[in-house]
């Protein structure tokens, strides 16, 4: 199983905070190809993001991993001491934030903080470095790049920054680029700028992305393969056609009806019903089950297992294992 | 003015003095001669990126703001800042952060019945409780939230919270600003749907302010795209759509990341070159000729005005 370059084998991390234990990330398998996108989607608190700082081991003081592992080429990188996660990220994973506006280093110039990326993995010289940090800055479309590296943060636009950012990711040449939420805070047409980038650069380097956001449309046009999430649990997996144009999940579905026509049609929109569940105290059977219509009485009482309907779609809801069972034996199954 | 109009902007001009020295300010020209007008009944959205001003125009026409220069008339009305709190019964406001809009020690009831304590539009305890009791069953909040504070509920709540208190003093015009883009993808669509409930029911007007062109397409009987403090375009929605004529809303509309793989695939992007320049340093004549691919020097010597090409359909670009 070792030809993914990335594999997350059932992957439980939590918070644990002064009221109680916050299971962010529930028990979540994924793998990743050399050279594809995957796209992770879910709304605020589904524990898309949770996922991406376990893989990195970045997340903050309350949170651990309590199980599970994470394979990077077959080595379960769990496992790893510190000073190895350190030589880790940078060089053969990087992550991009959400806001390039709080996370580049005020007192430091662009070039300084891109340097200390390609310095501390790479056993180039200081000379080395600066033109690497030029070369990078000018790959990523950012213009007079000798002059942007003697530049602090504030100088440069949002924009900017986020190719800055992208720079720095890519400096070392990492075999993964984590995107949390990369064009979120910034406007459409820049946002337009910064996802071409990527799609440039994936051609370019060769490297695997997943991009994590909330954003359908961003998803669209960049991904292969979809993991929807709710309640930190992955409710369904497949291609970007799988899951726009055949959604087998009612969460899925329902987030589809909840968007906008794109072709201008003004149907009324299908809103889900009910507000975001609290992690704090999950339902004991489908985290889901609280806001979905067609829920029966085992996704009350039962975690619904994950189900492949067609070779790499599948889904974990009841409602799939239903139509199954039924169209295998005629029978109804309660 | 004419009748048919419930708002009528004229040459709205909101100028900032922002300190750019020791002893000098120069005007940042936020929004900068914009007209439109707003039919009764009707939603016009109001689409534009961060910065050109789209916000302010809405604080304005409500007077948050003491304008610079223009005139907003109000079913007819010259809008002054004398007779401002006697208009603002007929205009409220949505704002977009659900957080900080509502002030954390005060319970829902009073949130709500703030405006009615103002425009004193109760005679007894009895009925403002009533009112308000009514207001939030009109929003799709429960009873026994009245007693309840802001920080108790999720950010889909607090908007309604918000929406009541705007609808508490019977408004005719709501400025809705941004009131959807802090939610999370499943509750926006209860709101947008709430937004189009509450108008057909009350025959409310809204001015509809969002970043996101999908959601204003959906909400909005005609549209107006702003740039750097200028309206570049107004036109129906469908039309603007289908037919835009400006080279921003162009690339605004190819911008936008459609959620349809199949389109996503088939589809070019028309990326802007560059950044929105510094409403500080606006480029001579139109504004956009910085980034616009058509620009000639005549884009630099003039701004264009908004000049009407089919019906109801207005552009201000030298080129189109």
């Amino acid at each position: 199983m070792s030809d993914y370059l990335l594999e997350v084998r059932d992957l439980n991390t939590s918070f644990f905070t002064d009221n109680g234990e916050v299971k962010a990330v529930n028990g979540i398998s994924f793998t990743l190809e050399r050279g594809k996108t995957l796209g992770i989607v879910g709304e605020s608190g589904s524990g898309k993001s949770v996922t991406a700082y376990s893989i990195m081991q970045i997340l903050s003081d309350t949170g651990r991993i309590t199980s599970g592992s994470v394979l990077y080429k077959g080595d379960d990188i769990t496992k790893w001491s510190k000073s190895k996660m350190q030589s880790f990220r940078g060089k053969h994973c990087s992550i991009i934030f959400q806001d390039p506006m709080t996370s580049l280093n005020p007192v430091f110039t662009v070039g300084n903080q891109l340097e200390e990326a390609i310095l501390l993995h790479t056993d180039k010289s200081k000379r080395e470095a600066r033109d690497r940090a030029v070369e990078m800055l000018e790959l990523v479309g950012v213009n007079e790049p000798a002059k942007r590296v003697r530049q602090y943060p504030h100088e440069l636009s949002g924009g900017m920054r986020q190719r800055v950012m992208i720079a720095m990711a890519l400096a070392c040449e990492p075999d993964i680029l984590i995107a949390d939420e990369p064009t979120t805070a910034l406007d459409v047409t820049i946002q337009a700028q910064i996802l071409e980038l990527m799609q440039d650069l994936q051609k370019k380097l060769g490297m695997a992305i997943i991009l994590v956001t909330h954003d359908l449309g961003v998803i669209a046009e960049l991904c292969d393969e979809i993991v929807v999430m709710y309640g930190g649990r992955i409710c369904e997996r497949g291609s970007v056609d799988d899951i726009f144009y055949n959604p087998k999940h009612e969460y899925t579905s329902g987030l589809l009806r909840s968007i906008p026509d794109v072709t201008g049609r003004r149907e009324r929109l299908v809103p889900i019903a009910g507000t975001p569940i609290n992690l704090l105290n999950l339902p004991k059977g489908c985290a889901f089950s609280s806001r979905c219509d067609k829920a029966m009485k085992i996704c009350l009482e039962e975690v619904p297992v994950e189900f492949e309907l067609n070779p790499g779609h599948s889904a974990a809801c009841w409602l799939n294992m239903k139509d199954m069972l039924a169209s295998q034996d005629g029978g109804d199954c309660e | 003015m004419s009748g048919e109009h419930l708002v009528e902007v004229r040459n709205l001009k909101q100028y900032f003095n922002v300190r750019t020295g020791f002893f000098r300010t120069t005007p940042l020209k936020a929004v900068d001669d914009v007209s439109f007008n707003i039919g009764s009944g009707e939603t016009l959205g109001l689409v534009g990126e961060s910065g050109c001003g789209k916000t302010t125009v809405g604080r304005s026409i409500l007077r948050l703001y003491e304008p610079t220069g223009g005139e907003v008339y109000f079913e007819g009305k010259l809008v002054t800042s004398d007779n401002i709190t006697e208009l603002r019964k007929s205009m409220q406001m949505v704002f977009q952060d659900p957080y900080s809009s509502l002030n954390p020690r005060m319970t829902v009831s009073d949130i709500i019945g703030e405006p009615l304590d103002i425009h004193r539009l109760y005679t007894t305890k009895k009925e403002r409780k009533e009112k308000v009791l009514g207001l939030m069953e009109l929003v799709g909040l429960n009873a026994e939230h009245a007693t309840r504070y802001a920080h108790e509920f999720s950010g889909g709540q607090r908007q309604r919270i918000g929406i009541a208190r705007a609808l508490a003093v019977n408004p005719k015009f709501i400025v809705c600003d941004e009131p959807v883009s802090a939610l999370d993808v499943s509750i926006q669509a209860q709101i947008i749907n709430m937004f189009e409930d509450l108008q057909e029911k009350l025959r409310v007007t809204y001015l509809f302010i969002a970043h996101d062109l999908l959601v204003v397409r959906h909400i909005s009987k005609r549209i107006a795209v702003m740039y750097l403090g200028k309206v570049v375009e107004i036109a129906n929605s469908d039309e603007l759509n289908d037919n835009p004529q400006h080279p921003y809303t162009l690339s605004l509309l190819s911008s936008v990341p459609i959620p349809d793989p199949k389109i996503a695939r088939s589809r070019k992007r028309i990326v802007l070159e560059g950044d929105v320049p510094s409403p500080l340093r606006m480029p001579s004549g139109c504004p956009f000729r910085t980034r616009c691919s058509y620009a000639t020097e005549q884009c630099a010597a003039e701004c264009p005005a908004l000049t009407e090409r089919g019906a109801g359909h207005f552009v201000a670009c030298w080129n189109k």
